[in-house]
């Protein structure tokens, strides 16, 4: 995953690809139903659901509202208890401190925790130009990062592949990496893991440097909380003698209360489970226990930008759960590389288009990448309203507005692949405010109607390509109601029907 | 101006929309979910814990205090293990049973040496029945929390029912946040091929959580 992804094609282009894989689109419907459906059961078990979802919502609304506040608390917290914090406006700062930190201890080699932030930053490309190997140890990841290829999936990244494919990868690629894979290794998932394991304990028993993201952080105590399943994220946390966790600013939480709700939501709604195998936490440095230096880089990137859109904003509660790839009709076709940004999904199409802007084609088609279902709002444990930050978002790819970029306010032009949608929106809205033109205008069309065309012509072409034109009636209902009721009930005045 | 000042200004900047002189209170907080859920009587949360622990693979086992050194020697024998790390603060008697090499949990100690042990044995802050996990804080009789990680067997005491909480609100009260804490739920598990379940990863294989009790045995 790259930072920019310019070379990336918008989300239409690469979905109709991959939804012509068919064994993509087997793993995907296999995966997104087993993780919903056992989602659905262990928060069913919560009899106070609801209320931890509001509570969730809130603890991150005021969070958010107040973000500076806490940051400053949070900064304080972790410096009394022997961290260091940095600040990075943007990925090339966030990169350039990392590097600059992990050179400053002689090391060539980091060992990594799965982390959606160091993804989004393009942490290990800036590393790897820096002579610098970052080992990624969770086990997807690993894949993935052997298999040279891109996480399609928030929770489980290397969902796109199967059993077979993750041999072939370990066989011919963990030997230029460091231990090979066993001779005569299976695709059975126990030998898999197995290989794994073997694989990356010689990298966690010589460590020098670990990095990591967080899930959250306390700022009443300074408490960073990682929430993990294989224990490599313990290893990379407590084994190293340094320690970077690179963290962007939303994940603040007030208070060490306020855990007591995510620690119930994420599990839940994340891998389906009452509580994941591992979580760790942990406040600045522990002597004689865990890594003896701790370095935490507070990322914008693009988040106050987000913050600054009082609609948008809301994506900012999200804590990664994945629940709303899951349910996702579209995410589910689609895979998630289509979404080009480290944040595939329902989430990705509000999150990556407010970090990244609209610029690119790509960024501009993801608020598009939804039928508007509204099933990803449905099991949101933070409540976000996802179809309307989409709805919200393609108003502005089509007629553009005020937006804060890089800090900077600034006025995006409307998208020119619009114009004609623009066009027509206004078109309808003169029609629809004048009941003599509509009423006009739908005896034309009635009256013509066996001449109109199944596609339509011009720049409409591609819209009714994959859409059938609705027929039109040979009477409008305004007619029809005016024929059969009007007359009956000498109610003839057209304006109070309006 | 410093990249903190440049992101404290954005913040301070995307927020003029909010009514800011009352601070962070002006947004509510609803807190009227459970404090946990069901109101059991001790023993039964005591059940609960030791079902949830089984359901996601520890292996659980239940014993008074007299019994326990005897329990532990057995577990460690039956698997075969030759050491054994042990914390500073592990009452001494707990191994008293054993006939292996004890392993101290000293700082000289690296990682490699700790992967060359068998087994672990350590105490626990606190457990919680809803969820089955127990909690690590570093305390003197559970160590540092590599020696939980590294060895490939971890026996995990857990006193019934004073250790014991219902829910993960109970837990995070008795928890002192400075102290780095390890949650665990069952042993180390991936669901990352083919979303196929499979135990141990790089944490210990196997978890067995020994609930014991000052009462003798009914």
């Amino acid at each position: 995953m790259s930072v920019t992804d310019l070379g990336m094609p918008a989300f239409p282009a690469a979905a109709a690809r991959s939804t012509r894989d068919t064994r993509l689109r087997a793993n995907l419907r296999y995966a997104t139903h087993t993780i919903r459906d056992k989602r659905a059961r262990a928060v069913g078990e919560l009899s106070d659901w609801a209320q931890l979802r509001a509570a969730g919502r809130a603890i991150k609304d005021r969070t958010l509202r107040h973000l500076d506040h806490y940051l400053e608390r949070l900064e304080e917290a972790v410096t009394a208890a022997g961290g260091q914090v940095h600040w990075a406006a943007d990925a090339a700062e966030a990169n350039r401190i990392v590097t600059r930190l992990v050179r400053a201890t002689g090391e060539r080699e980091v060992v990594k925790v799965k982390s959606m932030a160091t993804q989004e930053i393009g942490l290990n490309e800036a590393l790897a130009e820096a002579g610098i190997s970052a080992y990624e140890t969770d086990l997807a990841e690993l894949i993935v990062q052997l298999g040279k290829d891109r996480p399609s999936h928030i929770l489980v990244p290397a969902i796109h592949r199967n059993r077979s494919e993750i041999r072939d990868i370990f066989r011919t690629e963990m030997g230029s990496w460091g231990r090979p894979a066993p001779d005569g290794l299976s695709d059975r998932p126990t030998e898999l893991a197995e290989a794994a394991r073997l694989h990356l304990r010689e990298k966690f028993l010589r460590a020098k440097v670990g990095i990591s993201g967080a899930n959250f952080m306390v700022a009443e105590t300074g408490t960073l909380v990682v929430v993990e399943s294989e224990g490599n994220g313990r290893m990379c946390l407590t084994l190293p003698e340094t320690l970077i966790s690179v963290v962007g600013i939303e994940k603040v939480v007030p208070t060490w209360q306020d855990l007591e709700v995510f620690l119930q939501l994420l599990p839940r709604s994340s891998t389906a489970e009452r509580m994941n195998p591992y979580t760790s936490m942990w406040t600045g440095t522990t002597d004689g226990d865990g890594p003896r230096t701790f370095h935490l880089v507070l990322l914008d990137n693009g988040r106050t930008d987000t913050l600054a859109d009082t609609v948008g904003r809301q994506a900012l509660r999200c804590i990664r759960c994945s629940a709303c790839l899951n349910v996702c009709p579209v995410y589910e076709r689609a895979g998630g590389h289509a979404y080009g940004s480290a944040y595939p999904g329902p989430i990705g199409a509000i999150l990556t288009p407010q970090l990244r802007g609209t610029a690119s084609a790509l960024d501009a088609s993801l608020p598009y990448a939804s039928s508007l279902c509204g099933a990803c709002y449905e099991v949101c444990p933070v409540a976000i309203d996802i179809p309307e930050v989409l709805v919200h978002l393609r108003e502005r790819v089509v007629e553009g507005g005020k937006v804060v970029r890089g800090g900077m306010r600034t006025v995006i032009q409307p998208a020119k692949g619009h114009a004609a949608e623009r066009a027509a929106m206004r078109a309808a809205g003169f029609v629809f405010d004048r009941p003599g033109v509509l009423r006009a205008g739908q005896r034309l069309a009635a009256r013509t109607r066996r001449l109109h065309p199944r596609r339509l012509p011009g720049p409409g072409h591609a819209w009714s390509d994959t859409r059938d034109l609705p027929p039109v009636p040979a009477e409008s209902f305004r007619d029809w109601w005016q024929r059969t009721r009007g007359a009956e009930r000498g109610d003839g005045r057209e304006e109070g029907a309006k | 101006m410093s990249s903190r000042d440049v992101v404290l200004a954005r913040v301070r900047r995307a927020l003029a929309d909010v009514p800011r002189a009352a601070g962070p209170e002006e947004t509510a907080v609803p807190r009227d979910y459970l404090r946990s859920h069901g109101e059991l009587p001790t023993d039964d949360i005591v059940q609960q814990l030791a079902e949830n622990l089984a359901d996601y693979r520890a292996i659980v086992h239940d014993i008074d205090a007299a019994g326990l050194p005897g329990l532990l020697a057995h577990l460690l024998g039956e698997r075969g293990s030759r050491s054994v790390v042990a914390p500073a603060g592990l009452p001494p008697e707990w191994l008293a049973d054993c006939d292996l090499e004890v392993v101290p949990d000293v700082p000289e100690t690296t990682p490699g040496e700790l992967d060359a042990v068998d087994s672990v044995v350590t105490g626990s802050a606190v457990a919680i029945a809803e969820t089955g996990t127990i909690v690590l804080d570093g305390s003197p009789d559970q160590g540092r929390r590599r020696i939980t990680l590294v060895p490939d067997h971890h026996i995990c005491v857990v006193r019934v029912p004073e250790q014991v909480v219902a829910s993960v609100p109970q837990a995070l009260e008795r928890l002192a946040p400075r102290r780095p804490l390890t949650w665990i739920s069952g042993p180390s598990a991936t669901s990352d091929i083919e979303l196929d379940r499979v135990e141990g990863v790089h944490g210990p294989r196997t978890l067995e959580v020994v609930l014991v009790t000052s009462r003798a045995p009914l």
